[in-house]
């Protein structure tokens, strides 16, 4: 079957010793129950959980203990019957050696089952309740980045995924966790694969896996006899379990950059992932163990374990006989990928799937770095095809942009570059180093960018109120004119008879107004022309504007001063007192210009009486 | 419990640079024991001192710019500069010559430039251009007859004292124009029958020079098959030389025949061991297709119009100077992208 599945090459890849004939001679073994389970309350991507359970609280074996209480995530749940022992910060599986809060559970060592609910037909249930189940069961992505798979089995709507391939292909060195796991339970493997088909409904359903694990193939040739399944056995070539890389092998295309699987019809899930979908729908058991592969050198025992989540490696490594005079390197993940620890006290969790106690002749310590003679080799290997000297380059010379421009993003850290240098730089290390320092810029990019932005409203804001005020002031000057004229109307309406106000004498009042007016100013003119000495008549109207304008630059300014102080004293800066004192000048000065304006328009208000007498 | 900390890959392979560079170096022997054989014991005399002057080259500068000095020297890459000039140089160039040849290659076109990774000019072919221009005289007339014409082939020792002597001209009987020379200066007033019955031409082919070049091709195949060298730069040198020969040089009477192209002078010393110099070199696939057939016009622009009657050197730097334009638009498409992202960030291109 296997030799009719057409197969395609991803650009170059490697061949690193593989050592797993190591921890293949012996079945999985279940690891037992440690004294104590450490559950982090976060071992997927997403959002940490919550606790659901308090200190003291006894609990049952599946039970759910932490829940999602916002954004994404799934439940996590008590791998064995115990009582809580504590909620805290506990140093969790993660390349810093950081500490994270955990749930700490004592076994009461009945190992007591909750109520499980198992569902002998998943075609009778919706997609959506199956979906629950699975989210329910707390089961992630268990290759490695631990996606919540109930999330990455409901695709976009506008994307219908096509083929779902099963990765098997486990091509890092030393783990065999997926090898084991297809050689003993391919059965359960399948049966996941089908529910996940049955979701997804693809109209091609793949397996794929190394050629050098022939027993796994075989045991999953029998498992899919009989099955729409395919088997795609591939040439072994780290990183073919890349899903970039698996996918290309499998159907030719390429995930486009920046996107996901499901944007060309594809899906990739991990053998792990099946087995636990199995068992959260056939047995109603949430995800709370997990096989982790314990090998290397320094440990005696070196094979797969069946291990309770929360399992610290200290109790496990402790299992598989450890050397501790002789391990001088831990690895969590494989050699390519995978991060030293500082410490055994960390747990297993979801996405656990090999510890390594390396001696120190069997990963040696790689020369020092010498300098980079380009020649390509990182190229020639690179399953991206990026440019890894010319990044490299860059990187060290701090040129981020020109690093982006070569796609640095793309890089899937493989280690493939690395592997290969004959001047043994640590390019991984200098492309995290580099997209660490981009997305930092980025971040202070945002920031900077949202400051600004806050700057400006402000600034417009204050220019409206401004504008707003200038207005009012306006319309108050205006209304006062208005009223005024009224006043001098209802004056000469006064004059002319009061009330009797028909029209007509309306009409001829503006009239008469209209021509007194003419006449005021020609006189004032022919009085300019004739009495230069004598300007007092016109003057006050001009007065009046120049201080009205004084007058509103002044507050204006009064106003822009109490903002700064205010600003300032928000901040402490040290200007405070020189703009209080600027403030309170500023304060004088408008009270100066209210009087100044009051006064003129005293002044105004008599003249043209005697004018309109005149 | 202390455990390591570093950084993934935790696993290596184990081919360091001066591995690499030990094969270019072992890869080389059958060229140079071809030279000893057809030409005598000028080349490994001049191997072994430019070697010496290499190493010592580098040591004082990385002694001067306070470099770990043993620590670099063992990467093999001055060595490798060493081998290549005393592969390249007439076999009785005095010894200054080549003397100057090296320094110049070691102290200005590698470590001034920053050192091993950082210079942009093929050391080797810096050091011979210089030598070539400086000393035309020095550079044309101490070629080593062919040793089937030899009458009493000179010994090791008369061949140490030549070089060893200050003069820039050899002793006569031993010293014969190379084969490109003889045919560029000739063909103008000769017929190519009356050319090629000089004796330094075999059955149609360059006498000694023939077996030089089919040593190197050997050498050059082993280091691809080892991968040390990709085949890219070699055969787009050797198939536009080829074009460009069929294309231009099918008169015999006007121009040497494809076989003198191939087979005399350093072609293939140039195209596996010379142009494959990956400091200086063009990056990606692409680039390097451009790259190799640059210098393969080159050559044959250069031995035909140009006024030297080998092109190897300058050929190779002129094609130095356009790699960074060349790897500017020959970037590799990457995995999930429509196209290659040519040119500058922010540029114009895509």
């Amino acid at each position: 079957m296997s030799s009719t599945i057409k197969l395609w090459d991803f650009n170059g890849g490697i061949h690193p010793a593989e050592n797993k004939e190591l921890s293949t001679s012996r079945p999985i073994q279940s690891a037992g129950v440690p004294a104590q389970l450490v559950l982090p309350l976060q071992q997927h991507i997403g959002a940490p959980t919550e606790p659901t359970v308090a200190v003291g609280d006894v609990v049952l074996k599946g039970q759910k203990i932490a829940d999602v209480s916002h954004g994404m995530g799934v439940p996590v749940h008590a791998p064995t019957s115990g009582v809580i022992e504590s909620i805290g910060d506990y140093p969790v599986p993660h390349p810093s050696g950081m500490a994270d809060r955990c749930i700490v559970l004592k076994p009461d060592g009945k190992d007591e089952w909750c109520e499980r609910y198992p569902i002998a037909d998943y075609r009778s249930l919706e997609r959506d309740e199956a979906l629950a189940i699975i989210h329910s069961a707390g089961i992630s992505g268990m290759g490695g980045a631990g996606f919540p798979t109930d999330i990455k089995l409901r695709p976009p709507r506008d994307r219908k995924v096509d083929t779902l391939i099963l990765n098997g292909a486990e091509c890092e060195p030393y783990i065999t966790a997926d090898d084991m796991t297809m050689r003993e339970r391919a059965n359960d493997v399948v049966a996941g694969l089908k529910v996940m088909a049955w979701i997804l409904r693809p109209e091609r359903c793949v397996i794929g896996i190394e050629d050098n694990k022939p027993e796994a193939a075989a045991a999953l040739r029998e498992a899919t006899q009989g099955t729409q399944v395919e088997l795609a056995v591939i040439p072994t070539k780290y990183p073919s379990g890349g899903e970039k890389q698996l996918i290309q092998i499998l159907t030719g295309m390429e995930v486009p950059s920046g996107g996901i699987p499901a944007d060309i019809g594809v899906m990739c899930q991990n053998v792990g992932t099946a087995v636990a979908v199995a068992k959260a729908i056939f047995e109603g058991s949430p995800l709370i163990s997990r096989v982790v592969t314990v090998t290397g050198e320094a440990v005696i025992n070196p094979g797969n374990f069946e291990v309770l989540l929360g399992t610290p490696l200290n109790y496990l490594l402790y299992q598989a006989g450890l050397q501790q005079d002789r391990v001088s390197r831990l690895i969590l993940g494989g050699p390519m990928m995978g991060y030293t620890l500082t410490t055994t006290a960390v747990p297993v969790i979801k996405t656990t799937n090999c510890i390594i106690a390396a001696v120190a002749s069997e990963l040696p310590a790689p020369p020092p770095e010498q300098a980079c003679i380009r020649c390509g080799q990182c190229a020639e290997v690179c399953p991206m095809e990026l440019l890894p000297q010319q990044l490299f380059w860059h990187a060290k010379a701090t040129e981020f942009e020109k690093a982006e421009h070569l796609n640095l993003f793309d890089c899937i850290e493989c280690g493939a570059c690395s592997y290969v240098c004959p001047s043994s730089i640590p390019l991984v290390q200098y492309y995290r180093y580099a997209k660490g320092e981009i997305r930092v810029q980025r971040a202070e990019q945002l920031k900077a960018d949202r400051a600004r932005e806050r700057f400006e409203a402000r600034q417009q804001r204050l220019e409206r109120e401004q504008q707003e005020k200038e207005l009012r002031r306006k319309e108050r000057a205006k209304a006062a004119a208005e009223a005024q004229a009224n006043k001098k109307a209802e004056a000469e309406r006064a004059d002319a008879n009061g009330e009797a106000a028909d029209e007509r004498a309306a009409k001829s009042a503006l009239v008469e107004q209209a021509l007194a007016r003419k006449r005021a100013s020609t006189e004032a003119n022919n009085a300019k022309v004739a009495a230069p000495t004598e300007p007092a008549q016109k003057k006050p109207d001009i007065d009046i504007k120049a201080l009205e304008k004084q007058f509103a630059q002044a507050q204006s300014k009064l106003e822009t001063m109490q903002a700064m102080l205010e600003d300032a004293k928000a901040q402490q800066a040290d200007n405070v007192d020189k703009l209080e004192r600027a403030v309170t000048k500023n304060h004088d000065r408008v009270k100066r210009a209210e009087e100044a304006l009051a006064d003129a328009r005293k002044i105004q208000a008599t003249p043209p009486e005697s004018q309109s007498t005149e | 419990m202390a455990f390591v900390q570093q950084s993934s890959p935790h696993a290596h392979s184990a081919r360091p640079t001066s591995k690499v560079m030990l094969w270019v170096i072992l890869a080389a022997l059958p060229g140079l024991l071809a030279q000893t054989l057809f030409f005598g014991w000028g080349n490994i005399i001049n191997v072994v001192w430019c070697i010496a002057i290499a190493l010592a080259s580098e040591a004082a500068i990385l002694k001067l710019r306070n470099k770990p000095v043993a620590f670099i020297l063992k990467d093999n890459t001055a060595a490798v500069t060493g081998l290549l000039l005393g592969l390249s140089l007439p076999q009785f160039a005095p010894w200054w010559v080549s003397g100057v040849a090296v320094t110049s290659a070691i102290v200005i076109a590698k470590q001034l430039y920053g050192g091993l990774g950082s210079n942009p000019f093929n050391p080797a072919m810096v050091g011979y251009a210089l030598v070539l221009i400086s000393f035309p005289v020095a550079m044309t007339t101490n070629w080593a007859e062919p040793a089937l014409l030899w009458d009493k082939a000179p010994s090791f020792a008369e061949t140490l004292s030549v070089i060893a002597s200050a003069k820039q001209t050899a002793i006569d009987g031993w010293t014969m124009a190379t084969p490109l020379d003889e045919y560029k200066h000739k063909i103008a007033t000769h017929t190519a029958d009356e050319v090629l019955a000089h004796p330094t031409f075999g059955e149609g082919f360059a006498k000694g020079w023939e077996w030089v070049n089919a040593a190197f091709l050997v050498g050059g195949l082993v280091l691809i098959g080892l991968k040390i060298i990709s085949w890219h730069i070699p055969v787009a040198f050797l198939v536009a030389l080829v074009v460009m020969s069929l294309a231009f040089g099918s008169n015999e009477d006007l121009y040497a025949p494809l076989s003198l192209h191939l087979l005399a002078g350093g072609t293939m010393l140039g195209a596996f061991f010379i142009a494959t110099d990956p400091v200086s070199a063009a990056t990606s696939h692409q680039g390097k297709l451009i790259y190799g057939a640059g210098i393969g016009v080159l050559i044959y622009l250069i031995r035909i119009w140009g006024n030297y009657p080998d092109a190897v050197a300058f050929s190779v730097l002129l094609m130095n100077f356009a790699v960074p334009f060349i790897d500017h638009y020959t970037p590799p498409r990457t995995y999930g992208h429509h196209k290659a992202r040519r040119g500058l960030p922010g540029g114009g291109r895509n």
